[in-house]
């Protein structure tokens, strides 16, 4: 059986986004078009789900398109990847051939350029796998750093376990510093290597970081595999090492089609907010909060009744929010979602939380 | 002798009636226009038109912004419609509420 095509457009312009979203909807494979503004969150779309090609702009804010395409070349080697980009410096173009893309496009400006281009991709959707070495798959945090290091690298890693949030400093291949919950240096570099699923992004390097690690990479990353074998070796699990990387409160709104991300934001503003699919659950969470309290307000003001939802469309993607005794459960839809299907949508996720 | 005094049933004078109609709001949660009867106070049109804008502004400070938003309560719905930084609003009541 044919697996359905799927594209994920990445780029920072989001009326651009909407503008391919609608060309690529025309080509004769049909393909299903997600879209991202950010690096980080086509990471996390492609954790979550299967596709067949990535068309990612190069110039971005944070993190740019080399530097994602240089990620997902590690982490999904399988996935077809193209370059889509305005400016063609042909320095940029073999960088982007040497991480390992399929295709580099320049982005089209008339009709003819449109036709190129989509046959371009139309092509690359149909090309079959072939067999042979294309990247390497499932990276443990101890190659990554290590090939970091290996690279001599001046980066910030930034990594997410669950609600746990660490940072790595690498200055010229060397492990400077490290960062997790309230611990620093050495400590929180041991902490964060204990964590043994999340995602990781790769930040802007800090220059003037404090040096709070003296040992080498080598030496650490020793000292944390020996500690990692003690404790595999007593069956034990890092307290703040979660089951899964998704919640099992909100696994089966992650399965439900249609649904991007889904955050649930305690009363109690103090307890991190449950969340899948998104890197800033935070503020979701925050905003989720405010707004839902905003309107009870206004309910309770008015008597108009008990607050039921709150369903908004967005230019990138549509939300909802349901309350619930302990909290609000803020949802992310897929933008391509029809209105007239958004509420059944919403009803269907949220019908699935399991608190 | 002590008297007995009739309990009165309470009159549904207090009952609110819910407003159906739209407003529009510009960038400054001012009222610019509406098809509201006077009968409901002014001030909570201008209470929904804060929240509403409220609800615009920090949606957008957390990286979703918005285009259009419904709040369904028990008995009646506001929607609302981002209009160039202001807004426009619609009220229903529950029977028209889906």
């Amino acid at each position: 059986m044919a697996l359905l095509n799927k594209i994920l457009l990445l780029d920072d312009d989001s009326d651009l986004l909407v503008l391919y979203q609608e060309m690529l909807g025309h080509l004769p494979s049909k393909p299903e078009i997600r879209t991202a503004t950010s690096g980080a969150r086509a990471i996390t779309l492609l954790e979550s789900e299967p596709f067949s090609l990535l068309l990612c702009d190069l110039q971005m804010p944070r993190m740019d398109g080399l530097q994602v395409l240089t990620i997902v070349r590690r982490k999904f080697p399988q996935l077809r990847t193209a370059v889509m980009t305005a400016g063609v410096d042909e320095q940029v173009r073999s960088r982007a051939y040497a991480i390992g893309i399929d295709l580099f496009l320049e982005k089209p400006n008339n009709r003819n350029e449109i036709r190129l281009f989509l046959e371009c991709v139309e092509s690359l959707l149909g090309k079959k796998e072939q067999a042979g070495f294309r990247g390497i798959q499932s990276k443990s945090l101890v190659d990554l750093i290590q090939l970091e290091c290996l690279s001599q690298s001046t980066s910030t890693l930034k990594i997410t376990n669950g609600t746990s949030v660490g940072q790595i400093w690498l200055n010229e291949g060397e492990i400077i510093d490290a960062e997790a919950q309230d611990e620093v240096g050495e400590q929180a570099f041991k902490r964060i290597m204990s964590w043994k699923t999340g995602n990781f992004e790769i930040l802007p390097p800090d220059l003037d970081h404090t040096v709070r690690i003296k040992t080498s990479y080598q030496g650490l990353l020793l000292d944390s595999a020996q500690a990692m074998d003690e404790a595999s070796s007593f069956g034990s699990v890092a307290a703040d090492q979660p089951a899964s990387s998704v919640p099992a409160a909100l696994e089966p709104i992650s399965r439900t089609q249609g649904v991007d991300f889904a955050v649930f934001a305690t009363s109690d503003v103090k307890t991190p907010p449950l969340h899948w699919g998104t890197e800033n659950p935070i503020p979701l969470a925050d905003w989720a909060r405010a707004t839902a309290q905003r309107f009870q307000a206004i309910g309770t003001n008015l008597e108009l009744g008990e607050l039921r939802s709150f369903e908004a469309m967005g230019l990138q993607q549509h939300v909802g929010i349901v309350p619930r005794p302990d909290g609000q459960l803020l949802i992310g839809l897929q933008r391509s979602l029809p209105r007239s299907e958004m509420k059944e949508c919403l009803k269907n996720a949220s019908a699935k939380w399991q608190p | 002798m002590a008297t007995i005094t009739p309990k009165r049933k309470p009159t549904v004078n207090n009952l609110r009636v819910l407003p159906s109609g739209s407003f529009s709001v510009d960038t400054n949660g001012s009222l610019v226009s509406t098809t509201i009867g006077q009968a409901f106070p002014r001030q909570h049109l201008q209470n929904i038109a804060t929240a509403v804008l409220q609800t615009f502004r920090s949606a957008e400070e957390v990286a979703l912004p918005l285009t259009e938003f419904s709040v369904v309560y028990g008995a009646f719905k506001i929607t609302a419609r981002e209009l160039k930084g202001g807004a426009i609003v619609f009220l229903s009541t529950a029977e028209k509420v889906k």
